[in-house]
């Protein structure tokens, strides 16, 4: 061990005090800006998937994939009667339905009287509410939440996934997508 | 001051709302809660949701979570492994459409190559480090300083 003459302590002596400071920012670093939790949707760019869901309220039809497939750009809304920012995205779902933008719902794990409260009081902007008790077109199209809003092109494919409410301010946004997904 | 302190309270207050959010009243899906009638596709079906995120609880497994959602995940699970499908090809089919995240097994794939190879290489440098230590020294002459 000591046949060489003792080494003058060089760089390496820090090296345990920059590896904590290292650390010390990452863990700083992690407090002040948490990572992104969203879990995005790997099926963007690919066709909605077969589903033919019954009918979440009495006024509207259930949904079927066939829908997506008529030529038009559609939104694809995510929702339920149990999500508070649902009912928060109620008007700016309005606007776009006022803009005359298709909507069709994929209520969640939702009762048909509830679903016919919640649009009695936040207004129905969809043309066809499918009932998705099992979450199963959910998972399907990898949406991980309530709400969020797929652009459907009209071949049927996705072109866009915008995860919680609509903001006002995200409206004129979404109207780009869907111009861009009937070129 | 107030508004650094808001800042930093804001996500929390917002983790602590999500699960209110989350309250929907219709009863857990059929094969949320129950095992299949077949114990070794229950085993399977178990050992497939133990590594598949609940991507509403993040840092749990669906077969941990009592999430409305991830008892839908399980619900598929069992059912798909039920009509004989492969747990790895249900595996893949969620990855399709939520990405690598929604997976705790890692994959072998081009990004997660390091995390195969960097055990042999850390194996490799500490046999280079230390294979000095362990040569018998050339002559007594060392042999003797280091009695010292």
């Amino acid at each position: 061990m000591s046949a060489e003459p003792r080494k003058k302590p060089g760089l390496a002596i820090w090296l345990p005090l920059i590896l904590f400071g290292g650390f010390f920012v990452l863990v700083i670093w992690g407090l002040v800006r948490p990572a992104d939790r969203e879990v995005a949707s790997a099926f963007i760019g690919k066709p909605l998937p077969e589903f033919n869901l019954p009918p979440a309220t009495d006024d509207r039809p259930g949904l079927a994939t066939a829908t997506f497939r008529a030529g038009k750009p559609r939104l694809l809304n995510v929702f339920a009667s149990w999500c508070v920012p649902c009912a928060v995205e109620s008007p700016q779902l309005a606007a776009l339905a006022g803009q005359g933008v298709e909507i069709d719902g994929v209520a969640i794990r939702d009762r048909k009287p509830d679903v016919a409260r919640f649009l009695a009081q936040n207004g129905n902007p969809f043309a066809r509410i499918g009932k998705d008790d099992l979450s199963q077109v959910q998972l399907a199209i990898g949406s991980s939440g309530v709400p969020e809003t797929f652009v459907v092109d009209g071949k049927g494919v996705i072109r866009y996934q915008h995860i919680g409410d609509i903001r006002p301010e995200d409206v004129p946004m979404i109207l780009g997508k869907l111009a861009e997904a009937a070129q | 001051m107030i508004d650094d302190v808001k800042r930093l309270l804001l996500p929390l207050a917002l983790m602590a709302a999500a699960p209110a959010m989350a309250q929907d009243l219709l009863p857990p899906a059929p094969y949320a809660y129950k095992q299949l009638p077949d114990p070794a596709q229950e085993a399977k079906a178990q050992a497939l949701m133990e590594t598949l995120r609940c991507l509403k609880c993040q840092s749990q497994s669906i077969a941990d979570s009592d999430a409305p959602m991830a008892g839908d995940m399980r619900h598929q699970v069992r059912t798909r492994i039920a009509a004989g499908e492969d747990p790895e090809h249900i595996r893949q089919w969620l990855i399709e459409r939520y990405g690598d995240y929604v997976s705790y097994t890692p994959q072998v794939k081009p990004i997660t190559w390091p995390l195969f190879a960097a055990p042999l290489a850390f194996l490799a440098l500490a046999a280079l480090l230390l294979r000095g230590r362990f040569r018998r020294p050339a002559n007594d002459s060392t042999k003797n300083e280091d009695a010292q």
